[in-house]
């Protein structure tokens, strides 16, 4: 079973329920898709053992055979080319690797070559996978891509989705079995979690909401899941605790055992409603 | 007109509290809330006389199919997967990449605009501000981001600043809000995540050579951290503008729609003055 963890807002506490659940029940692969800034290594201490390049084609001009036409530059939709003076100039880092330019230009000037735009790092048996893009490189997608390839099909998966709401979130989730949204009983956290509500629907995924940081506020969350039958599989309370062992690296399942608990319980229940 | 983008890194450490902050601290400012996946800032402001503009910031492939004869050749090149074996295609999919419309040897397939979000400009208690917002799970956040501080640009009248509440991570929507601006403000908490994010985040603004502050929020939480961030800019050149105390009170403003401005939280007020001191003073250098 695929289960992904995203929330709309960032800081919700994603790695927090991804890394708990993960530790919290047997034979479960753990994938950081937060490639931009990925942190659940922090929390599972993995030994990394594979580093694997994420590498990207992006075009290049055989000077001898292009005439300047510039039916590359017209083909591309990214803006990842020009034509100055007769001289096809590009800027590879809004390269969208999608090969249009290569079809379009008539006198095959053009060829691909790989370029790497991050890594993707696992442990000895693949049970902890993360991505990292490079600083400085805006798209993300391919190492998402090269690390959705990589899960397991057999036993559990949990991915630790980016934040927002765009196609990196959609890479993400897709294929899942089901979706837990983290969210927080702040105006904030409803405002992002009903995006990500709409998100997930709007997919076709089943999913449950964590309520992360509750406290006699909650309300505000509860009335939203009521109103609509949303499912709240489980509450994780505020606490400076939680917040201070969180601050040093340590999952809150490790400091308390009726949590940890709890995430199996949690598990169980999304078993029943996926097979159900 | 000078502008200043808050980023993070990390998410949830509280750029748009400091945002909100500054606006209502700042003379002569306007605002743009450039996360445009899940904004925040509007929720603390009251927008009056609002414009808003459908944007059409992606295209999708379509298929004329009298004139489609399913050879299949646009499903060969689609690297997206975006077209199925009954050559249909998948909108979520589709990147809009033109790669089928120039592959197609019937000129069957076409690109046609397609409406993902909208972007708004109004007026506050606290001066011009603008939004946007993304539809679900589509392309283009980035480009949705520029087009937000485009649109602002108009209504500027004689406004000294810029303030940019950007998004998390450190992908094409951060670069593009953080693109030609003056300054960046990472506003980061001393955890263990916090860190590594920050490190990242600061990187970026180092590889567009602009000039980076930090302000460490919740800085009691783990004085350990702190004392290692601190450690880190003063080895790495950047100035920790601010450093603001872990008060659950805040929380409990914003969970009322208030910042810690609005209800009078001298220490946090002393602090965001300060705070903007010093980075105005840095860059009227």
């Amino acid at each position: 079973m695929k289960i992904a963890v995203l929330s709309g807002k960032g800081g919700t506490g994603k790695t927090t329920v991804s890394a708990s659940l993960k530790s919290s029940i047997e034979n479960c692969q753990y994938i950081d898709c937060d490639v931009e800034e990925p942190n659940g290594g922090i929390f599972l201490q993995p030994e990394i053992s594979n580093v694997y390049p994420v590498m990207v084609k992006v075009p290049e001009i055989i000077k001898d055979k292009c005439t300047g036409c510039g039916e590359c530059a017209k083909a591309c939709q990214f803006n990842s080319m020009a034509v100055v003076k007769g001289n096809v100039l590009i800027f590879p880092e809004l390269c969208h690797h999608c090969g249009a330019c290569i079809l379009a230009c008539p006198e095959d000037a053009m060829i691909e070559v790989e370029r790497q735009i991050g890594v993707v790092e696992t442990n000895s048996d693949e049970s902890f996978m993360h991505g990292k893009l490079n600083v400085g490189e805006p798209i993300s997608i391919p190492i998402i891509a090269m690390l959705k390839d990589m899960v397991k099909d057999d036993g559990n998966v949990v991915i630790d989705c980016p934040p927002g709401s765009s196609c990196t979130v959609v890479e993400s989730v897709e294929d899942c079995d089901f979706c837990i949204l983290v969210t927080e009983p702040t105006p904030f956290g409803l405002h992002d979690l009903n995006i990500a509500v709409e998100l997930v629907k709007k997919l076709g995924l089943s999913f449950g909401i964590v309520l992360n940081k509750a406290s006699e506020n909650s309300k505000i969350i509860n009335e939203y899941c009521d109103d609509r039958n949303i499912d709240i599989l489980m509450e994780i309370p505020f606490s400076r605790k939680i917040a201070e062992a969180y601050s040093k690296g340590i999952l809150p399942i490790e400091a308390d055992a009726d949590l940890k608990k709890e995430f199996g319980e949690m598990f169980r229940k999304i078993e029943g409603k996926v097979l159900a | 007109m000078k502008q200043i983008a808050v980023i993070s890194g990390k998410g949830g450490t509280g750029k748009s509290t400091l945002v909100a902050s500054l606006s209502q601290i700042v003379n002569n400012k306007m605002t743009a809330d450039c996360d445009v996946d899940a904004p925040n800032l509007h929720l603390l402001l009251e927008e009056k006389d609002q414009q808003k503009w459908d944007y059409s910031g992606a295209k999708e492939a379509r298929i004329n199919y009298d004139l489609c004869i399913k050879c299949g050749i646009c499903k060969d090149v689609c690297r997206f997967g975006a077209i199925t074996e009954d050559i249909v295609i998948n909108n979520l999919k589709c990147e809009g990449c033109n790669a089928c419309v120039v592959a197609c040897p019937q000129d069957a397939m076409y690109l046609e605009e397609v409406n993902t979000g909208w972007t708004s400009v109004s007026t506050t208690e606290n001066g011009t501000f603008a939004h946007a917002l993304l539809d679900t799970g589509a392309e283009g956040s980035g480009k949705l981001v520029t087009e937000v501080r485009k649109k602002i640009v108009p209504f500027e009248n004689g406004e000294e600043w810029l303030i940019i509440d950007g998004s998390p991570g450190i992908g094409c929507s951060v670069i593009a809000s953080i693109t030609g601006t003056d300054a960046v403000i990472a506003v980061t908490e001393p955890t263990k995540s916090g860190l590594s994010d920050l490190k990242r985040v600061l990187d970026l603004a180092k590889h567009f050579s602009i000039p980076a502050f930090v302000c460490i929020n919740k800085f009691d939480l783990n004085m350990d951290i702190t004392n290692e961030m601190e450690k880190y800019c003063v080895e790495k050149g950047f100035m920790v503008v601010g450093k603001i105390p872990f008060d659950p009170l805040i929380v409990k403003a914003l969970q009322e729609y208030k910042t810690p401005v609005d209800t009078g939280d001298q220490e946090f007020i002393d602090e965001i003055n300060s705070l903007w001191n010093k980075v105005t003073e840095y860059l009227s250098q």
